[in-house]
């Protein structure tokens, strides 16, 4: 049985259409990742599943129960993390952790195995309000307040955005453990990179998912010849990378521009960015990453 | 749970740096401060005198005047352009002008004009003040006839006169009036604002929506929000109750239990006036404006500060909505008169009204905004 089930879930905001019609299937203990950009739909998503918001049409299970008609199986037993810190930042950690274990009906030491992990690096602070924590400690604790009932499904909404490196590796060092214990768990994330620590990921677009695999697959599914290009001049050297009519595709990225070319050999490019004053050029043949293939999606749909 | 839930309101109300403090401030500074200032009786009212006869009648008529407690000489003058300057400089509000051959006049014909001009900006100082001006020059006008009649013929007069009868404030005394009606405006403000903000609030801050993925029940939840600020209204009401009787020297007649029975009618429907405006709000700043909005019509449209009988009839109309016209109506029959819960029937029946509308409002617009 799938631990999640989405079946054509659209829901509109007035004219705009947040999400035009999603399916997927989450296995459990899979870590699933919805990657997109900002606005794309994640957000809406989550609140549709978690049964904060009603879909406009489309069915949806969470655990094996319906999340218009068994709205309350599902409040019980799943843990959300919205992407705003939504504790009350007037009470202190560990007072927040209480709200919401009783809640729940259970306390903190009944399920202490499941957040000893993340909590242990907050516990210092527990006297401390919510609202004086950190970007990272904040993110440890709502984590904690979402995992205290010991949820099946667990739904993580922008987990990493605006939270140091290193917390973000923690955060996913957690997931991992936390899969392991059998809970599955949704994460939405507009970085790209953490896409390949997902089991499975979508990509989501302006409401729609292009592409459900997992990263390699995904990767590997990249078929267009990429290189990565360099020269003095990075700013001239995209327009003159678009002019050229045998690049298909040109996105900066970083501090190189990939480009996705047809017809076209790596001298043949130079000399052409030679001829338009280009210096200290370098181009490279490289391997897709997800951020690569979601570009190539996102322009051919 | 609904147990845990409010003491964690508590916490977080006791961690609050403003509002308990608030809550204190506001029946003492209200209770104390306002009924002196939201005093209708018009005194210093500041007069311009021209005396353009100079003679003993008008002399004693100005000392008459003068007597009175009500005026305060400004300046005399001499004529009427110079007085106008006087109160366009707002150094008068009134004008009296004692014509030439006042005396004469009215020794030889029995009929003298005299003339009252009143700076009706504020229109209150400037009608009750001529009014109380005329009122000693009828009284003076008078005690001249008596002295002439006298000296006609020593023939006693029939004389009429009116000795009013000011029935539960007998001294007419603004403040036993105000002082009961202040005692709900504070009760409205922690009962209906307070829970409001504090709903709308956690809305603003995203934790009514990890509330809400929990199982948690809406009603408890809100009961939660609701029942803290009920005990707080009880206790706020006490100590307003208390000032009352030991600044104010004002004793309920009527019964205690009878204005604490009201009090809650009152509380249960005023926050769920609450409620309705917090399933509206999305921000603090919206809800804040909306209940100051409704609540100065309340309390404007209740006969707090003006009667409801002198309003036009659309406003006597309009103050039929105000549910703070009814509970003012009890707490003022209560104490003053000290009317009884079968004397108070309408009030009843209008708050439980209010309740009933207010819930059901709150329950049908937040279904339709969930």
């Amino acid at each position: 049985m799938s631990s999640i089930s989405v079946n054509n879930i659209k829901r509109n905001y007035g004219k705009v259409e947040a999400l035009k019609g999603v399916s997927f299937e989450v296995e459990k203990g899979e870590i699933f990742g919805i990657i997109g950009p900002d606005g794309a739909g994640k957000t809406t998503l989550f609140r549709i599943l978690t049964t904060l918001l009603l879909a406009d049409s489309g069915e949806a299970k969470v655990d094996g129960n319906d999340v218009i008609k068994e709205y309350k199986d599902i409040r019980k037993k799943v843990g959300y993390m919205p992407g705003r810190f939504s504790l009350y930042q007037d009470l202190s950690v560990e007072e927040n952790l209480k709200v919401f274990a009783t809640i729940f009906n259970t306390t903190i030491e009944e399920n202490y195995h499941l957040i000893e992990d993340i909590y242990k690096q907050i516990e210092p602070f527990k006297k401390r309000r919510a609202g004086a924590l950190s970007g990272g400690m904040k993110q440890k604790l709502a984590l904690s307040c979402a995992l205290i009932h010991e949820p099946t499904v667990l739904f993580l909404d922008e987990p990493t955005t605006g939270v140091d490196p290193v917390s973000r590796k923690e955060l996913w060092i957690m997931l991992k453990k936390l899969k392991k214990e059998g809970i599955t768990i949704l994460v939405s994330t507009p970085y790209m990179d953490e896409a390949s620590l997902c089991d499975r990921i979508a990509l989501i677009q302006d409401g729609e998912f292009m592409k459900i695999d997992t990263p390699e697959n995904i990767v590997n599914a990249f078929d267009s010849e990429l290189w990565s290009v360099k020269s003095s001049n990075m700013s001239g050297l995209l327009k003159d990378l678009r002019a050229n009519n045998k690049i298909i595709t040109s996105f900066a990225f970083g501090d190189t521009h990939h480009v996705t070319v047809k017809g076209l050999s790596v001298e043949e490019l130079k000399s052409y960015l030679v001829g338009k004053g280009h210096t200290s050029i370098e181009i490279n043949s490289i391997k897709a990453s997800i951020e690569d293939c979601f570009l190539e999606l996102s322009k051919s749909s | 749970m609904l147990r845990y839930l409010i003491e964690k309101e508590f916490k977080q109300i006791k961690r609050d740096s403003f509002i308990p403090r608030l809550i204190f401030m506001l029946p003492i500074v209200a209770m104390i401060i306002f009924p002196y200032a939201a005093n209708f009786d018009v005194k210093n009212i500041n007069l311009s005198i021209i005396d353009n006869d100079k003679s003993s009648y008008s002399q004693s008529l100005i000392q008459k005047v003068q007597s009175s407690g009500y005026f305060r000489i400004s300046n005399v003058s001499d004529n009427y352009s110079e007085a106008m300057e006087s109160v366009e400089s707002d150094e008068s509000d009134l004008i009296l002008e004692i014509p030439l051959n006042f005396e004469r006049d009215l020794v030889k014909y029995q009929k003298a004009d005299l003339m009252i001009s009143a700076n009706a900006v504020n229109g209150n100082k400037g009608g009750l003040g001529s009014a109380y001006l005329a009122n000693i020059i009828a009284e003076y006008n008078g005690a001249i006839r008596m002295e002439h009649l006298k000296i006609v013929d020593n023939v006693s007069i029939p004389n009429m006169e009116l000795i009013p009868l000011y029935r539960y404030n007998p001294t007419l005394k603004y403040e036993v009036f105000m002082v009961p009606a202040l005692l709900i405006m504070i009760l409205a403000m922690v009962c209906g604002f307070l829970p409001a903000f504090n709903i709308v609030g956690e809305k603003q801050s995203g934790t009514i929506e990890q509330i809400n993925v929990t199982p948690v029940k809406k009603w408890t939840f809100i009961l939660s929000k609701l029942i803290p600020y009920w005990i707080i209204g009880y206790i706020v009401l006490s100590i307003g109750m208390l000032i009352a009787l030991l600044y104010w020297g004002l004793e309920p007649l009527g019964s205690l239990a009878l204005i604490y029975f009201f009090a809650t009618l009152f509380i249960i429907a005023f926050s769920g006036f609450g409620l309705v405006i917090s399933n509206y709000a999305t921000t603090v700043q919206q809800a804040l404006f909306m209940m100051f909005f409704f609540v100065l019509t309340f309390i404007f449209m209740s006969g707090l500060y003006t009667p409801v009988a002198n309003m036009p009839p659309w406003a006597q109309m309009i103050s039929n909505f105000s549910p703070l016209k009814y509970i003012i109506e009890v707490l003022r029959l209560v104490y003053l008169k000290g009317s009884n819960l079968s004397e108070l029937r309408t009030q009843l029946i209008a708050l439980i009204s209010f309740a009933v509308v207010f819930y059901g409002w709150a329950i049908l617009s937040y279904r339709k905004t969930e």
